[in-house]
């Protein structure tokens, strides 16, 4: 039994008024669908039901498309941009002051540790809308010419991982810009999204301008293929990414595709040791690793090898794994029973291939989905888990020898979102971030966002950034 | 054991070898660590931990006699109402009031700290700071909190360094020694980092932040790295080493922030008065309070609880 024994402190849950069932947010109100399907959304830590959601089904998709053109024609595009800026900033004052609600709400419905939803995932929502915000009636400066054009209406398909941020990715430049939205979040995780169609009430935002469809693929494929659709953008995984690139290559539409990865976390032999395995830690286990940018390949030099492994394995016997909502979990329940299976097949394959597993003593709860913090050493470019996507806590560990090898390892692979360079010379972090091919570079840092930063992939990671000025591109017709 | 007095050239390379502090980095886990919530049963256990931890400090120029004995009543029974209030761990004082102190004291289990080697700036000659510490420790002082010459440390003068925590502490003999680095002093976390490993290389049995007379005193990033300090020597040299943030913790709050970090980065063989202190006089009101708090439901006012 441990000395220090921290007792638990969840948060309440009493902020949280969940409804039973939640009809589709088209054209500002909430209804049924058109042949009445609907899903059943659960807590992924307790496999509790939290509600039922509708499924959008074609015909629904086609209401909600319609409604945003509407809006797009009659309101929104006409709109003078300093107008459609208090909206926003609006929306990002109601965000805030319905943060710890929201927070609870991502918790329960993604399994995230509340520690994440409360000091990442939500202030970066209310930092997206209010940086958009500013945007609004200054578009004639961003680079773009002196009157630059929204493109209309936006299809936007969002996945689980970060679902309420992924939405303020995709809605708040759609509407600075002027454009009006579709958007369609994870059937895993529906229910921020819901909650913030009544933050779009709330807001007093012209109806049609936000509609949000929930459903599975099915929805997703009808919203993207819908011939109503100017601009289609996604985040999930290269497959999906893929077949949606094909469906809208003889199509008039923009697309940016946000991706898969595999990012190689590259640390150098004079890397602030403590520092860089917190940065490993945050980069792979941080979100249980459901993060596209996730530090996943830990490139370490051979010389400091055994020292890092040393830390690294001392600090994960460290994390504290559990109930999402006690504010002292660090690492939270996986998403669902299919990426739970996912991630136990590749992490099988990575035992079958030769790698060694570790996982600290770690007690895993009972009911719901979980996947202990595990390190995979003896890994080569070759194994499958040095290649593919796991999207989960499971972080491989290889070598280099020369700063070289090291770039040739991380850029070794079809992705390229992003990587982190941990060493203490500022030449060589400047060196490696001119040769990674990747589109975020962190140095001395890891799974840092901010709403001023593009963010984006090379090659399989997909096209497209969002953030900063170059997110606008996006979403204006240019 | 007598004093080194042959220079160790490595000594130089060895503290500049050692990897570097990102200051970004160590800020963002104390960030993080301070953020963890400790309720009820824990919040319980942590200020009785963190009362039992206290040096309970007066170092003004307006010291009495009567003003230690008022403080040395209050160490050895903190609450009055409360018999159940775990006495502070040492009374720490100037050395010419370490004899008012160590005959309260005797017997007591309370240890008699003093301050030495011309504290707080310890601008003077070795001799003189050797006297400063053998009238400590002949006056009752079982433990002497020592400031290194900061300026020869800032000046690169790392022998020198060494050498006068050396012979403090063969000065010292049975008493405990901690040193102090006045950290405010030395700006930097690397400087944090290498003066931690001068001062326990050199024979400190504790390492202490700062002597409350230097802003900013104790803070949580800087403690972060001493007790990466103390983990990592253990590791390698095979002796624990104590560590003592002391000046600007005021609240219980505060306090049990500390103790996490000591479990969280030492762990807990850390966690025990022999090994982890909190320099600190208003702090022991203030987690007597929240220890009545959470025994009775209520908060009562800082009137009952004595100012000594």
């Amino acid at each position: 039994m441990p000395k220090f024994e921290y007792a638990p402190a969840p948060e309440s849950r009493s902020i949280v008024s969940l409804r039973e069932s939640y009809g589709l947010f088209i054209n500002g109100e909430f209804g049924p669908s058109v042949d009445g399907r609907a899903f059943k959304t659960i807590s992924p830590a307790t496999e509790e039901v939290l509600a039922e959601v509708t499924e959008a089904g074609p015909a629904d998709v086609d209401r909600a498309v319609t409604a945003a053109r509407k809006a797009y024609e009659h309101t929104w595009s006409a709109m003078p941009g300093r107008e459609r800026a208090k909206y926003l900033f609006r929306i990002a004052r109601i965000v805030q002051e319905r943060s710890r609600e929201l927070a609870v709400l991502e918790s329960l419905d993604n399994g995230k540790p509340i520690r994440e939803s409360r000091d990442v995932d939500i202030p970066l929502v209310a930092a997206h809308f209010f940086y958009y915000a500013g945007w609004a009636d200054k578009l004639e400066y961003a680079g773009y010419g002196p009157a630059p054009r929204p493109l209309g209406v936006a299809g936007q398909v969002i996945p689980w991982n970060f679902p309420l941020l992924m939405l303020a990715w995709k809605i708040a430049p759609a509407l600075a810009c002027g454009n009006t939205v579709v958007l369609k979040p994870a059937e895993t995780t529906p229910l921020t999204a819901l909650a913030f169609a009544e933050i779009c009430q709330q807001a007093d935002l012209p109806p049609g301008v936000v509609n949000i469809v929930t459903g599975a693929g099915e929805t997703g494929r009808a919203l993207v293929e819908h011939p109503g659709i100017d601009k289609v953008a996604f985040t999930g995984s290269t497959e999906v990414g893929k077949q949606i690139a094909r469906a809208c290559a003889p199509t008039r539409k923009k697309v940016t595709l946000e991706l898969g990865g595999k990012a190689a976390n590259v640390v150098f032999e004079d890397a602030p040791v403590d520092q860089a395995v917190e940065g490993i830690v945050n980069g792979i286990f941080f979100n249980q690793g459901h993060v596209c940018c996730a530090g996943s390949r830990l490139l370490v030099q051979e010389s400091v090898y055994d020292e890092v492994l040393a830390s690294l394995r001392r600090r994960l016997a460290t994390l504290r794994l559990g109930d999402p909502l006690d504010k002292n979990t660090d690492v939270g329940a996986i998403n669902s029973a299919a990426q739970l299976a996912k991630i136990r097949e590749l992490s099988e394959v990575g035992e079958a291939e030769g790698a060694q597993r570790w996982s600290p003593p770690c007690e895993l709860p009972v009911k719901g989905f979980w996947f202990p913090p595990t390190i995979f050493t003896g890994v080569s470019q070759a194994h499958r888990i040095a290649r593919e996507e796991i999207f989960g806590p499971v972080l491989s560990v290889l070598t280099f020898r020369t700063p070289a090898e090291a770039v040739e390892k991380a850029n070794n692979t079809p992705y390229g979102l992003s990587a982190g360079v941990w060493t203490e010379k500022g030449s060589l972090i400047l060196w490696m971030a001119s040769r990674l091919r990747a589109g975020v570079v962190w140095a001395n840092t890891f799974n840092k966002f901010d709403p001023t930063s593009p963010f984006g992939g090379y090659k399989e990671s997909g096209y497209g950034r969002e953030g900063g000025r170059h997110g606008l591109e996006a979403y204006l017709d240019v | 054991m007598s004093a080194p007095t042959q220079a160790i050239p490595e000594l130089r390379g060895f503290l500049h070898g050692l990897p570097g502090v990102d200051r970004v980095g160590a800020e963002a886990r104390a960030a993080t660590l301070a953020s963890r919530s400790i309720k009820t049963t824990a919040k319980q256990w942590a200020l009785d931990m963190a009362i039992s931890m206290i040096d309970l400090t007066t170092l003004e120029g307006q010291d009495t006699p009567g003003k230690v004995r008022a403080l040395c009543a209050k160490a050895k029974r903190p609450d009055p109402a409360d018999p159940t209030a775990p006495m502070v761990a040492a009374v720490c004082v100037y050395p010419d009031l370490a004899h008012v102190a160590a005959v309260e004291l005797k017997g007591s289990g309370v240890h008699v700290a003093s301050v030495a080697t011309a504290f707080p700036s310890g601008r003077t000659s070795l001799e003189v700071k050797l006297a400063d510490v053998k009238y400590a420790v002949s006056a009752g002082a079982d433990e002497v909190d020592m400031v290194i010459d900061r300026g020869a440390f800032l000046a690169g003068d790392y022998q020198l360094v060494f050498d006068e925590i050396a012979a403090v502490k063969d000065a010292c003999g049975e008493a405990h020694l901690k040193v102090i680095l006045e950290t405010g002093e030395l700006v930097t976390l690397d400087n944090v980092r290498r003066a931690s490993w001068l001062a326990m290389l050199a024979g400190g049995d504790f390492i202490k932040t700062s002597t409350g007379k230097v802003a900013p005193a104790a803070t949580l990033p800087v403690t972060l790295v001493m007790l990466e300090a103390v983990r990592d020597f253990r590791e390698s040299h095979g002796r624990q080493v104590g560590v003592k943030p002391a000046g600007g913790i005021r609240t219980a709050k505060d306090a049990i922030r500390y103790l996490v970090l000591v479990n969280e980065t030492a762990g807990e063989d850390w966690l025990d008065p022999d090994w982890f202190r909190l320099g600190a006089s208003s702090l022991l009101n203030d987690l007597l309070m929240q220890r009545t708090k959470m025994m009775t439901g209520r908060y009562s006012g800082p009137d009952y609880f004595t100012l000594d």
